[in-house]
């Protein structure tokens, strides 16, 4: 096991954001975070990572982790460039920021190659686009060496060929054995590519294979309400309430009338 | 260059303007030009205590600025950063202003404190300024990392108040060390002019550092000469150079990235 939580259960502001949440993924899965705003992702994947406190349960995962944060922006104003956003990842030595050497630029640069971010290495961050920020963080996500990676929404503000790149990305280092957990309000853009997937909903998780957890029957138990999964063109919908017209799920709906 | 009266003055400048170029590129980088301006301010009553009591002003002015940090925190308590510290820094600048008028020294201290008296060093001052000159930099480039990554974000660490806590307290020791000799009004001209100037310029963080150490001390190098030889205030220079080098540095990068217009034909 790669990443193994059970029972966890996290209070903020006294209100259980999540209730026994379970589920463990192999080394090399691909697992999709997936659930509306508020739904807990961002909590879940702090609480793995420690930097939130559980109230319950437990967290079994490798020692190092990457981690890329969501929604993060960087004044262009900041003298950091691509590189050494990387350099800044490497995990050793913890403190002091050693003088610059032949062996850690060239590590750099290998990250940055395996992560398609060579091109605008000696930018400033503040200044690239969206994608090419999006790759800069997994690279510096990366520099630990990390065996299970986590990133909060990457895909958020992407337009779709931009999120395909870093979907396809994200492929590439779970066939190296990293496993991949990333979470996102909208599944479609992950469907071909994750071969798991946590749902959150009302502080609860359903997991497993996609073709498992994303079915009518249960979500409907995990929402409390009817939901309709829908297929269409490769694409799925999930439409809330009886009457399809109101959009509970996370899922854009259209109402058709 | 200097008489020999002078050279205690230009050492210790020398060294505070080392200090403060490694703190404010932190200082610029972190956004807290404000709590750069502001701790020095607080740390002033501190200076009035020890005028009070007729011991020497560092330790007053340190026990001040961490009293200051204190007050920041606890008033804060995560949100409205800004209004905290401007609520920390007139609550110590109004003990200020009390213990001055009861030691009875008030124009002339009130004078040497705000603008700074930096010829009136003496060879005692060097040991503290020697002290800050080392201790400063050597606890910065130990978090080099961690202050670097949180000033970026603070969603790349667990958060908490530990990095900033840490930040202040460097600042406030730089605070007390180098207001005696540039003033609580012009300490953080040091601490934002040539870090601002160097965050313009460089590429990246190492170069940054380098460059903000370099321009402080050359300012205040800069300051005193033209002070010694004017007999203006070194204070007065200090800040109007620091503000012409900001300026200077932003100029210069707008021209490298303007666009290539064709020329004529
Ligand atoms: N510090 C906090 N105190 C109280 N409630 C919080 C705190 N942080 C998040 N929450 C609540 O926890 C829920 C889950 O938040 P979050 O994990 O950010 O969701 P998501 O990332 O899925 O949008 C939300 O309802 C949010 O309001
Ligand atoms: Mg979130």
């Amino acid at each position: 096991m790669s990443l193994a939580v059970s029972g966890l259960t996290v209070r903020l502001g006294g209100r259980d954001v999540l209730r026994e949440v379970s589920f463990s993924l192999a080394p090399g899965a691909f697992c999709g975070l997936i659930g509306g705003n508020g739904s807990g992702k961002t909590t879940l994947l702090r609480t793995i990572l420690g930097f939130q406190r559980q109230a319950a349960g437990r967290v079994e995962r490798p020692q190092t982790a990457g981690y890329v944060p969501q929604k993060l922006q960087i004044a262009a104003d900041m003298p950091v460039r691509a590189r050494d956003l990387v350099e800044l990842g490497f995990s050793s030595p913890r403190f002091f920021f050693p003088l610059p050497s032949a062996k850690r630029r060239q590590r750099v640069d290998e990250i940055l190659a395996a992560t398609g971010a060579l091109g605008f290495a000696n930018q400033r961050v503040g200044e690239l686009s969206g994608g090419q920020f999006a790759r800069v963080l997994i690279a510096h996500a990366l520099a630990g060496d990390p065996r299970l990676l986590l990133l909060d929404e990457p895909l958020a503000n992407l337009d779709l060929r931009a999120a395909a790149e870093i979907v396809a990305l994200l492929r590439k280092l779970a066939a190296r054995g990293v496993t991949i957990l990333v979470s996102a309000h909208d599944m479609n853009p992950l469907l071909g590519a994750m071969d798991h997937v946590v749902y959150l909903a009302n502080g609860r998780a359903a997991s497993g294979p996609v073709a498992e957890v994303v079915r009518t029957e249960v979500l409907s138990a995990l929402y409390g309400y009817h939901i309709d999964v829908i297929r269409v063109h490769g694409r799925v919908i999930v439409v809330a309430g009886e009457r399809g017209v109101q959009a509970h799920g996370p899922e854009h709906v259209v109402a058709i009338p | 260059m200097f008489a020999s009266y002078l050279l205690s003055g230009w050492i210790v400048a020398s060294l505070v303007a080392f200090a403060a170029g490694f703190t404010g590129f932190f200082v610029v980088l972190r956004r807290e030009s404000f709590a750069a301006h502001a701790l020095p301010m607080a740390a002033f009553p501190g200076a009035a205590a020890a005028a009070l009591c007729g011991v020497a002003q560092w330790p007053g002015l340190l026990v001040a600025a961490l009293l200051g940090v204190a007050l920041l925190f606890w008033l804060k308590r995560g949100q409205r950063r800004d209004a905290a510290t401007a609520l920390a820094l007139v609550a110590l600048l109004g003990l200020g202003a009390l213990f001055l008028s009861l030691s009875g020294r008030y124009a002339n201290a009130v004078y040497g404190l705000l603008f700074g008296q930096i010829f009136a060093s003496s060879p005692a001052d060097i040991p503290p300024a020697l002290a800050l000159a080392v201790l400063v930099p050597m606890a910065l480039l130990m978090f080099f990392r961690p202050l670097l990554l949180g000033a970026l974000s603070p969603d790349f660490t667990a958060g908490g108040a530990k990095g900033d806590v840490l930040f202040l307290i460097i600042l406030a020791l730089t605070a007390s060390f180098a207001l005696p000799v540039t003033g609580a009004l012009l300490v953080f001209s040091l601490m934002t002019g040539p870090p601002g100037a160097a965050c313009t310029l460089a590429a990246s963080p190492r170069t940054g550092l380098m460059l903000s150490v370099v321009l402080a001390v050359a300012l205040i190098w800069s300051a005193l000469a033209l002070s010694a030889a004017t007999g203006w205030p070194a204070g007065f220079f200090t800040g109007v150079l620091a503000a012409l080098l900001f300026l200077a540095a932003r100029m210069w990068r707008r021209a490298r990235q303007a666009p290539q217009l064709p020329g004529p034909a």
